[in-house]
């Protein structure tokens, strides 16, 4: 599984292990699984989809502004505004 | 009897002004636990981008092509002071301590023959600062309720600050917030935004494996320091917003305790006056009586 979170400034909306999220990178869309290399990107305004397992629809977060790193411990998805 | 009528009257104003501090201590209690979610909730954040920032900027060497935002204008002549406090008072020495800490470092910058800019956030450090430093004030905001302040505005702040630099209108940046502790203590804090004073790199994860960035380490570098800015600032305000509150619910405990020992006191005073007067009717009437 790989872990993923989602922080904001105002507050840490999830923290979750989940099966894959696809971010949308500023230079096109990326999804993550778990053992993914390390990777950082900023993100445009756009949709991020969470796949809790591989068969399900994914759930989607509007975000805006932001930033993400993929190291060792998992996904972490920096946005100015999640909802 | 004239003093024993004023007396009274003296007990029942403390005792409402008694009323009114609990209430607004109460309050300022119910707000504290908000506002120290909100601050507590937003280190996380704050936490990990200045990681980041802290890892991008150690790999990007601070040529001469580097942002300016993180290698300084090269000078340090003009420096701006932040100074972040409230709109209100009633909340301690809260305000007076950050204007102060700002004040002092004002006076400091001055006796070594730089040119001091001040931009205030909030009311409360504006009056004071004004008092000695009126004309170096080069803007003021005035936010309102701290507590409900929001990231967007936090946000205006910091383009603003980032602008007047890009302008050239100061080489370097500090920050005065109050950190909040605990409710009992908030330390008056100072901190340099621009150019990024960065922490000490502690065995970064990232560092050792060969890391892909996308668009590029520079372009995800200027992105993220302009962001780093507000993030700080917006935390600052929320730190601000806690102390505040911590710092209101102490003063207003304080004036509860001394408006009881007023009323205890006061209380006793009017008992005595009381039983003197009796005690003088009384040996009036005896001994009216007893002329008879």
């Amino acid at each position: 599984m790989l872990h993923f979170e989602l922080v904001t400034p105002e507050r840490l909306v999830r923290s979750e292990d989940v099966h894959m999220v696809v971010v949308p990178g500023t230079a096109g869309d990326f999804g993550v699984l778990e053992g993914h290399a390390p990777f950082m990107s900023t993100v445009r305004d756009g949709v991020l989809e969470i796949y809790k397992s591989g068969a399900t629809t994914p759930e989607t977060i509007r975000i805006e502004g932001g930033f993400a790193e993929v190291n060792d411990r998992g996904l972490t998805v920096l946005a100015e505004k999640a909802e | 009897m004239a003093t024993l009528k004023a007396l009274k009257i003296r007990i029942g104003s403390v005792k409402s002004t008694q009323k009114i501090t609990k209430a607004m201590k109460m309050v300022a209690a119910a707000k504290l636990r908000r506002a120290q979610e909100a601050a507590e909730a937003g280190r996380p954040y704050a936490e990990r981008l200045e990681t980041v920032v802290a890892s991008l900027a150690a790999k990007v060497a601070s040529g001469p092509g580097s942002s300016p935002l993180l290698a300084g204008t090269g000078k340090d002549q003009v420096h701006l002071l932040v100074v972040a406090t409230s709109d209100k008072g009633l909340a301690g020495a809260f305000n007076t301590n950050i204007a102060r800490l700002a004040r002092r470092r004002a006076q400091e910058l001055t006796a070594q023959g730089k040119t001091v800019k001040i931009y205030t956030i909030g009311r409360k450090g504006r009056a004071v600062l004004a008092r000695q430093f009126r004309d170096n004030i080069v803007h003021s905001v005035e936010p309102g309720d701290l507590g409900k302040l929001g990231f967007a505005e936090a946000r205006a702040y910091a383009d603003d600050i980032i602008a007047r630099y890009q302008a050239g209108e100061f080489d370097v940046a500090t920050l005065f917030y109050s950190h909040f502790k605990s409710v009992l203590t908030q330390d008056p804090t100072e901190q340099q935004i621009i150019p990024v004073a960065l922490p000490v790199t502690k065995g970064d994860t990232a560092g050792s494996a060969v890391v892909e960035y996308e668009p590029s380490e520079e372009a995800i570098l200027d992105d993220l320091l302009p962001r780093n800015i507000a993030i700080q600032l917006y935390r600052a305000i929320r730190e601000n917003a806690a102390s505040e509150q911590g710092s209101k619910m102490t003063a207003m405990d304080n004036a509860t305790r001394n408006a009881g020992d007023l009323i205890k006191r006061l209380s006793i005073q009017y008992n005595r006056a009381r039983q003197a007067a009796i005690t003088t009717e009384l040996v009036e009437i005896i001994s009216g009586a007893e002329a008879l």
